[in-house]
């Protein structure tokens, strides 16, 4: 005599499941995937970091020292020096010595010379705290504003990596985010059209996805990017950057909105539907585009991180973004040869650290979300 | 079939000429013409032109007509003589430069795109068929990391891990004593043995979409009622994995396929630029960099032309695979 329940899980059952919206159901099964919960997290605080760039790096992007350059990455250690200025995080100065021969230059850190870090120091460098007001505290910064502080070394031109990758988060983070907004609109109308209406609209619409997808895209942006022209200002080259990112950008997304469409418009609720007389639109808009929702999802957190990449491949290769503009593209045009790369490790690891921890993130949280966004179907394990 | 074969090889040289028309935009996008800059870089040198040499080379790229002219004169020398146009950068023809190029590239890019395919296929039925388990949560993780890291920086790392632990310098197709060699089966299997590293950075970045796909699909297809009768009648494991469910799984596998070609071309030209490979790669961005621009625009056509057949494979591998494909482009259906 068994009663019957439909697909819901046998353990939400005599719960509330039949009550709750599908967002609440969709975030209950989300928090399931424990790996795709941390990527939200630290999605969440490299979008802070990017936000609040301005209070954590401890120097101003373009900043430079011309008396350190190549510095490799600096300890940080809690010790009391006993002159007075207490317990509390110290970093080294360094005495250098130049080989005569090759001109590298050898730092050796002077252990008598310490520099106190203090938190929300005054840095020297004033910044608009969000536009709000005008300040030079950090979050934080060298007691001594000149003191060498460099946590994870300097470019050659003793420029503090740390705190040009914090600022490129905002230049890196943002690219991806605009350009998926521009796709998605793209590809979800052109993808639902295309499936709906099937016919010519369907036959175009394919010719011209098809069109953009076989043009290899890193060749096509390149020699996009390369018409660019250099006298543009930064802002201007931004843009035209994230427009060239998502014209080439949202097929993927088009293709996977039409199969959907394509599956779900003879389902028996869609054909209910448009019997009972709704227009194609409202069967569009309240009965397919709901349906797509995983999809949708999963293709965008997946969109992302792969305009980052793309900006980031095309920033290294000197066709992207330009200096003074500072994105962790930018940044690893330094790690541009071999050579560089054997000198000074950082310039490679340092950038392409933060790189890989936005996109693993991003794309953990895609696939949490995909298993999650559609919380009726599928066996929950 | 052989209606859907010809429908899709129609619609595919339709791709083709309007691929030919956006490269033809990319080479017209720098300011000024090509005999113009042509001028120029002989000014540079110290030498100068003679109007009658300007002349015929305004006349040969139909400089003076309107752009359709101008582009019907580039498609017919390619079509007829298979002239691309002029290189000034390498002061040959860009067919010499592109001929010269093209093989390796097709090699690597096909030995990635292989590579590409077993992986993906192999790790996405295995991590689909042991959901959850610890060998799926590794290989996820290892597609993801594959997803997520930039090819450069992968060919950047390896570079370096080859130099700081094993001293050796990467870079170049053959090593230093097969580079003028003649072809021998010790040349071929050192060119193997240089390829297979680039090549499998080059599938790192293709591989975890497929993956994920597979593995989504699969999945789908192994809760279906179909699966569990044909368990219920004891059938092996293996066998009904491999007859039912991974042959429902596998249209969408097909049709991805073929759009791994262009993403397996993108990290040709990158990795190959890093590692200095003698690709297209390099030269593509060299020609890029210094508006060499027949030379750019015909090596993005034939990439173009390549996807496009690679798709068209594709597809029809789809067609033959699955019977209502054919039906549903030939109009069958309602």
């Amino acid at each position: 005599m068994t009663t019957i329940e439909g697909p819901i899980p046998e353990e939400d059952r005599g719960k509330d499941t039949g009550q709750k919206s599908s967002a609440s159901l969709t975030w209950r099964r989300f928090k399931r995937h424990k790996l795709a919960l941390v990527s939200l997290w630290i999605i969440v605080g490299v979008y802070l970091i990017a936000i609040f760039a301005d209070v954590i790096a401890p120097r101003p992007a373009g900043d430079y020292n011309p008396d350190y350059p190549l510095i490799p990455p600096q300890s940080v250690t809690i010790t009391d020096p006993g002159d007075g200025r207490g317990m509390g995080f110290y970093v080294h100065g360094y005495t250098q010595e130049i080989d005569e021969v090759s001109w590298n230059r050898y730092y050796t850190e002077d252990p008598d010379e310490l520099h106190k870090v203090e938190f929300f120091a005054s840095s020297g460098h004033d910044y608009q705290f969000l536009g709000l007001f005008t300040t030079d505290r950090k979050l934080f910064a060298p007691e001594d504003a000149d003191a060498p502080f460099f946590l994870l070394g300097s470019d050659s031109n003793g420029r503090d990596i740390f705190s040009r990758v914090i600022y490129g988060t905002q230049v890196s983070m943002s690219i991806g985010l605009i350009g998926v907004v521009l796709s998605l609109v793209i590809g979800i109308a052109l993808g639902a059209a295309a499936g709906f209406f099937r016919g010519v609209v369907d036959t175009v619409i394919q010719r011209i996805t098809e069109l953009f997808m076989s043009l290899p895209s890193i060749p096509l942006w390149m020699a996009l990017a390369a018409a660019i022209p250099r006298e543009w200002g930064p802002l201007t080259i931004y843009f035209a950057i994230t427009v060239l990112l998502s014209l080439i950008g949202w097929t993927s997304l088009a293709r996977e909105v039409r199969g959907r469409v394509l599956t779900l418009r003879s389902e028996d609720y869609v054909v209910a539907a448009r019997l009972d007389g709704a227009s194609r639109f409202r069967v569009i808009r309240r009965h397919i585009l709901p349906g797509l929702t995983s999809h949708i999802i999963a293709s965008v957190t997946l969109a992302v991180p792969a305009m980052i990449l793309a900006e980031t491949s095309l920033s290294f290769l000197g066709l992207g973004l330009q200096p003074p503009v500072v994105s962790w593209g930018v940044l690893l045009q330094e790690a541009q040869n071999i050579r560089s790369v054997i000198t000074a490790p950082w310039l490679l690891i340092v950038p392409s650290t933060a790189v890989v921890i936005a996109t693993l993130s991003l794309n953990f949280l895609g696939d949490g979300l995909r298993d999650a966004a559609d919380p009726y179907g599928g066996a929950v394990k | 079939m052989l209606q859907y074969t010809i429908r899709r090889l129609g619609w595919s040289l339709l791709t083709i000429w309007l691929i030919s028309i956006v490269c033809f935009f990319i080479i017209q996008a720098p300011p000024g013409d090509f005999v113009s800059v042509l001028i120029a870089q002989a000014e540079e040198d110290g030498r100068r032109l003679s109007a009658a040499q300007i002349d015929v080379l305004r006349e040969r790229y139909a400089l003076d007509q309107p752009w359709y002219a101008q582009y019907f004169t580039w498609i017919w020398g390619i079509l007829t003589e298979f002239d691309f146009g002029y290189s000034f950068r390498w002061n040959r023809p860009a067919t010499d430069v592109i001929m010269e190029y093209l093989p390796f590239t097709i090699l690597l890019a096909g030995g990635a795109m292989i590579l590409t395919w077993f992986i993906a296929f192999a790790i996405g039925i295995y991590t689909a068929v042991k959901r959850y388990s610890a060998g799926d949560y590794f290989f996820t993780f290892l597609g993801f990391i594959g997803l997520s890291v930039p090819n450069f920086v992968l060919a950047l790392v390896f570079m370096y891990i080859a130099f700081a632990f094993f001293g050796m310098t990467v870079g170049g197709l053959f090593s230093p004593e097969y580079v003028e060699a003649d072809w021998s089966v010790a040349r071929v299997l050192d060119l193997v043995q240089n390829l297979a590293v680039p090549a499998l950075i080059i599938a790192t970045a293709g591989t975890a979409g497929l993956i994920r796909i597979t593995r989504a699909n699969l999945s789908d297809e192994l809760v279906q009622p179909y699966v569990v009768a044909a368990r219920a009648r004891g059938q092996r494991e293996n066998v009904l994995l491999l007859r039912y469910p991974v042959r429902a799984a596998m249209n969408p596998f097909i049709s991805t396929v073929g759009y791994a070609i262009p993403s397996v071309i993108s990290g040709e030209v990158i990795v190959s630029s890093v590692l200095s490979l003698p690709t297209t790669g390099p030269v593509l961005l060299g020609a890029l960099r210094n508006q060499d621009m027949y030379l750019a625009g015909s090596f993005l056509l034939i990439l173009g032309v390549l996807t496009v057949i690679g798709t068209v494979i594709s597809d029809l591998l789809l067609a033959w695979a699955d019977p209502r494909v054919r039906r549903q482009h030939s109009g069958a259906t309602e």
